[in-house]
């Protein structure tokens, strides 16, 4: 890897004060690496991340087959990653215009990565540097422990995507104004919630009865607002005063839930594995958000490279060279689906719509189409309307709020479904729906989603380990159970169970000859499996 | 091909079929078991290309993926298998897989690539769940009311499928050199299977054939001018009779008769290829899947194996069968073809018996027959099947039967009449029978190698 050369690096500075002016920010500096074949063989198992700690599965060809994307969350060829400088990576033989035009595209996703709040965990640190002395860490310990960590990396890596994201993300939004204390969490969160199980009604009822009391007296409110509640609830005092005592029990993170509560991670011997643990969960915590918003920045992207590409002066003569490869880019595909052409089309619209007036509630009121059509208020919005999307929604807000049939309608979106006939013996593609509704199910049903599953340490027995998936119309991949929970019992050092529901596909039999096709369904069984000694059995519930 | 709708129509008449075995039948013909990587291209590539699919260095720099070239080298390769063999004293299940991503080149034969891969297994939802005869869905644009069919493309089809492992199809991009011979090396001495025994029957075919290849120098069968001229400008060096390099007169030449270099007749040994391995595969709609991964993964062990004992000399020959069978140039093409007939044992074994007595194949070879199948066969109580096999039987070094059984199922039909045929008994020398279920571990296919060939 070596530094792009003087001349090209100038054509940055050029494209980063065209792209500040047009209201993109992000920091001064910038690395730009030229990448042969061989850097990226070293790279792109490490994500491009080429501080990440070494691993013997990045040496290996690994089988990516069913689900491969909720495998590997992360892109193994971005051209920019999210550190601080910003790192990007270019083929060395790139012409000037092309590099213009990738710099503007790598320049969109600094923006994104820099101000998108979905990133806003990342913004304190530069990753390459963690990275770099977690990979010093693990060497160290690979030294001392030898094979045994590359086991503890295995079974880390096999749960990294069962990390709290979100738990991790919304603290750093919290207002000091929302500081409340203890007893009062305790009373609305848990007390009411789950010891009382109070209708939500009576509980909003509670909530103002708070409110007014603060509002009458804020010195004193809360106290005389207890001194009440006490009264009406006697118990809450002495549940108040066990509950201090209790610490708070992780339940959707569980790779912290291990390091937290594992008895055999606790003992001397073992104390060392939770480093390596908290060292996979900050790299899968780090890259979360870049799964999260991949239409929205490839979209933002792609919508501001051909923006400041055609506004450039510098590089007249090219328009037809760029018109080339931002069409393969960008082009809508007959069918499948195209983050860079979807993203940057809703962008597009939304510039539109900001523009026109389009996004207030006066205008979604309108259900005339022709009126729609119409609308213009001539509000000029529309830059400042497409930034607040930047800065605030994620691929699955981007794409619920502003799919709508205009937008359908406009580019001539549709559902393509596939399905057999059984006649002819051929799959068909056929025009499923052109319904906006449907298109965005589609469209949100294929986004990136890991499995929702809880720990529950209240059900397990004898210090079995209880996780229940949550069951969301799809199940887990049934060859990877067994691998996953051995891993997850060498960790939890004792048994462990989980409970998900399976597919019993039924083709229903007898009658139905070759006209009348086949009826078949799908019917879903609570199932429960138990790692015990490293072997899997299967109880249905 | 006939309509396997008619076949099984005749069947009918000509036998009297439970019902539950003709629903069985009619719904192997409807199947719709979709292997995710494995979807056939048909008219929409993009179909099954989510947008996670797509990324920078693609899309603007036009970077494609890059394969990692370091383990196609057998010595990182052993090391990874010592690495294994330490995982499963540590106890843990093994983890690297040397056989299942085998990516022929077409046309290649035995240029068989052998890359070592892992899989990193999470709890992750299964994508591939859904009613059978519905084949998902995805994005689309442009021209169509709701309801047009905007293509298609044949379920019966001998296209190939792009491959579940890395190079994605293009098997020509990666050669990287591993031969099945390695793996051949590689089986036999990390899995500890057995060596061939030394049989009867092996013959070595060794015979001579005549060129002119050997030089002689004074006297011979044709001269060899430029090897002459050469001897003859050495000996007027050696002579000092040629003062002047830039400037050499021929008529000046000394010429003695040791000089002169001659082409001899000579005997060369040529070798015959000793062995020849027939590989039969069931590529009905009950196939897809896991079950035809495990049986091509097989035997293209069992492949290597006789390629590294018979040190090379071995041929292949591939056969693919529904209710018809026929034979493909190449494992490229058997490895990736799926149809979704029926299944008719009997007449691949019959295609086998064919080409043997056309070619006089008995004669000269050791000849191995190893087939694959998850057990189905429509020919109740194997009356074609038996008959065609015990012809088999009169030749075969060793005639292996896989059995890959569909979760769920048990004691299927093909396990049943060659149990019941007593032929497993009577020549446990000729027949061998393996079973196991569809999620076998790569182990296990091992293992099942060992049963079906020591």
């Amino acid at each position: 890897m070596e530094l792009i050369n003087q001349h090209t690096k100038e054509i940055m500075e050029g494209c980063k004060l065209r792209a500040r002016a047009a209201g993109l920010s992000f920091t001064d500096e910038s690395l730009e690496y030229i990448v042969t074949n061989r850097d990226l063989i070293e790279l792109s198992p490490k994500v491009m991340i080429p501080t990440l700690y070494d691993y013997w599965v990045h040496d290996v060809e690994v089988l990516r087959g069913k689900g491969e994307y909720e495998l590997y969350p992360h892109n193994p060829y971005e051209t920019v990653i999210n550190t601080r400088p910003p790192i990007s990576f270019y083929n060395d033989n790139n012409p000037d215009w092309l590099n213009v035009m990738i710099f503007y595209h790598v320049l969109g996703h600094i923006d994104f990565f820099q101000n998108n709040l979905y990133f806003r965990h990342t913004w304190e640190y530069d990753f390459t540097g963690q990275a770099l002395s977690d990979k010093r860490v693990i060497a160290k310990l690979r030294a001392e422990k030898g094979r045994w960590v590359d086991y503890i990396l295995e079974f880390a890596r096999s749960l990294d995507n069962l990390v709290g994201y979100h738990a991790e993300l919304s603290p750093l939004f919290a207002s000091r104004e929302a500081v409340c204390s203890a007893r009062l969490n305790y009373y609305f969160d848990v007390f009411l919630q789950i010891e009382k199980k109070l209708p939500v009604g009576e509980y909003l009822k509670e909530v103002a009865r708070y409110n007014e009391s603060i509002a009458e007296n804020a010195e004193e409110g809360e106290r005389l607002f207890f001194a009440d509640a006490v009264a009406k609830y006697p118990e809450m005092e002495a549940h108040f005063t066990r509950n201090a005592g209790a610490k708070h029990v992780e339940r959707g993170d569980l790779l912290r839930f291990l390091v937290e509560n594992s008895e055999f991670l606790n003992r001397d011997d073992n104390v060392w594995m939770r480093s390596v643990l908290e060292v996979v969960r900050k790299t899968s915590i780090f890259f979360q958000p870049q799964i999260r918003t991949k239409i929205m920045n490839e979209g933002w992207a792609s919508y501001w490279h051909e923006k400041l590409f055609l506004e450039d002066d510098r590089i007249r003569g090219h328009e037809v060279d760029f018109a080339r490869v931002h069409a393969g880019v960008t082009s809508m595909p007959r069918v499948g689906m195209n983050p860079y052409a979807l993203g940057m089309r809703l962008m597009s619209f939304l510039k539109e719509a900001g523009d026109k007036g389009k996004t207030g509630y006066q205008f979604q009121r309108i259900a005339d189409a022709e009126q729609r059509k119409k609308y213009d208020t001539g509000a000029g919005l529309g830059d400042e309307h497409i930034f607040r999307v930047r800065t605030n929604y994620c691929d699955y807000l981007f794409i619920k709020d502003f799919v709508d049939q205009d937008f359908t309608d406009r580019h001539d979106l549709f559902v393509t479904g596939k399905r057999l006939d059984p006649q002819r013996m051929v799959w068909q593609y056929y025009v499923k729906s052109r319904d906006a509704a449907q298109y965005r199910d589609m469209v949100l049903a294929s986004l990136y989603h890991p499995p929702h599953i809880e720990i529950a340490p209240e059900r397990g027995l004898d210090g079995t380990l209880y996780l229940v998936h949550h069951f969301e119309g799809k199940q887990l991949v049934q060859e990877y159970i067994a691998n996953t929970m051995i891993g997850i019992e060498f960790l939890w050092g004792a048994p462990v169970q989980l409970e998900t529901s399976e597919a019993v596909v039924e083709a229903s039999r007898g009658g139905a000859g070759r006209e009348g096709g086949e009826e078949t369904d799908i019917t879903w069984q609570r199932v429960v499996y138990t790692m015990k000694d490293k072997t899997l059995e299967r109880k249905a519930l | 091909m006939k309509d396997p709708f008619k076949y099984l129509d005749e069947l009918k008449k000509s036998k009297a079929l439970e019902p539950e075995r003709e629903a069985r039948f009619r719904a192997e013909l409807a199947i719709s078991r979709e292997v995710a990587a494995g979807e056939r291209q048909g008219p929409f590539p993009g179909f099954a290309r989510g947008v996670y699919a797509w990324h920078d260095m693609a899309v603007l720099q036009d970077q494609g993926r890059v394969q990692n070239p370091y383990l196609s080298q057998m010595k990182a390769l052993d090391e990874l298998l010592e690495r294994d063999r330490q995982r499963e004293k540590d106890g843990f299940p093994r983890k690297i897989k040397v056989g299942r991503l085998i990516k022929p080149g077409k046309g290649g034969k035995g240029k068989i690539v052998v890359v070592p891969s892992t899989e990193e297994e999470k709890l992750v939802h299964d994508p591939t769940i859904r009613p059978p005869g519905e084949g998902g869905s995805t994005g689309g644009s442009g021209k169509g009311d709701e309801g047009e069919v905007i293509g298609e493309q044949k379920v019966r089809d001998t296209g190939e499928e792009p491959g579940a492992g890395p190079g994605q199809g293009e098997g020509e991009s990666h050669e990287m050199g591993a031969s099945a011979y390695e793996l051949g090396r590689v089986l036999t001495e990390q899995f500890q299977l057995p060596n061939l025994k030394e049989k009867g029957k092996k013959r070595s075919f060794t015979r001579y054939v005549y060129d002119l290849t050997d030089r002689n120098r004074g006297s011979g069968q044709v001269m060899d001018k430029k090897a002459t001229l050469r001897k003859i400008v050495e000996t007027n060096i050696a002579l000092g009779n040629l003062p002047d390099l830039c400037d050499i007169d021929p008529t000046r030449f000394l010429i003695s008769p040791r000089d002169k270099v001659y082409r001899v007749f000579s005997q060369e040994k040529d070798y015959e290829p000793q062995a020849m391995v027939f590989f039969l595969r069931d590529y009905s709609g009950s196939m897809a899947g896991k079950v035809t991964e495990l049986v091509a993964t097989q035997h293209v062990m069992i492949y290597s194996w006789l390629l590294y004992q018979y040190a090379g000399q071995v041929e292949s020959r591939f056969i693919l069968h529904d209710t018809e069978a026929k034979e493909v140039p190449d494992f490229h093409t058997y490895y990736n073809s799926r149809v979704a007939g029926g299944t008719e044992v009997a007449s691949a074994y019959k295609l086998v018996n064919e080409i043997v007595e056309k070619e006089n194949l008995a004669a000269d070879y050791n000849i191995y027959v190893f087939h694959g199948t998850d057990g189905d066969d429509w020919d109740t109580g194997g009356d074609k099947s038996i008959p065609e096999l015990i012809r088999i039987l009169s030749y075969v070094s060793r005639m292996g039967v896989t059995i890959a059984e569909h979760s769920g199922t048990q004691w299927t039909e093909v396990a049943r009449y060659l149990e019941n045929s007593g032929l497993l008994r009577d020549k446990p020398d000729l027949l061998r029978m393996d079973v196991m279920t569809e999620d076998a571990e790569e182990a296990r296919v091992i293992d099942g190698i060992r049963k079906l060939i020591s």
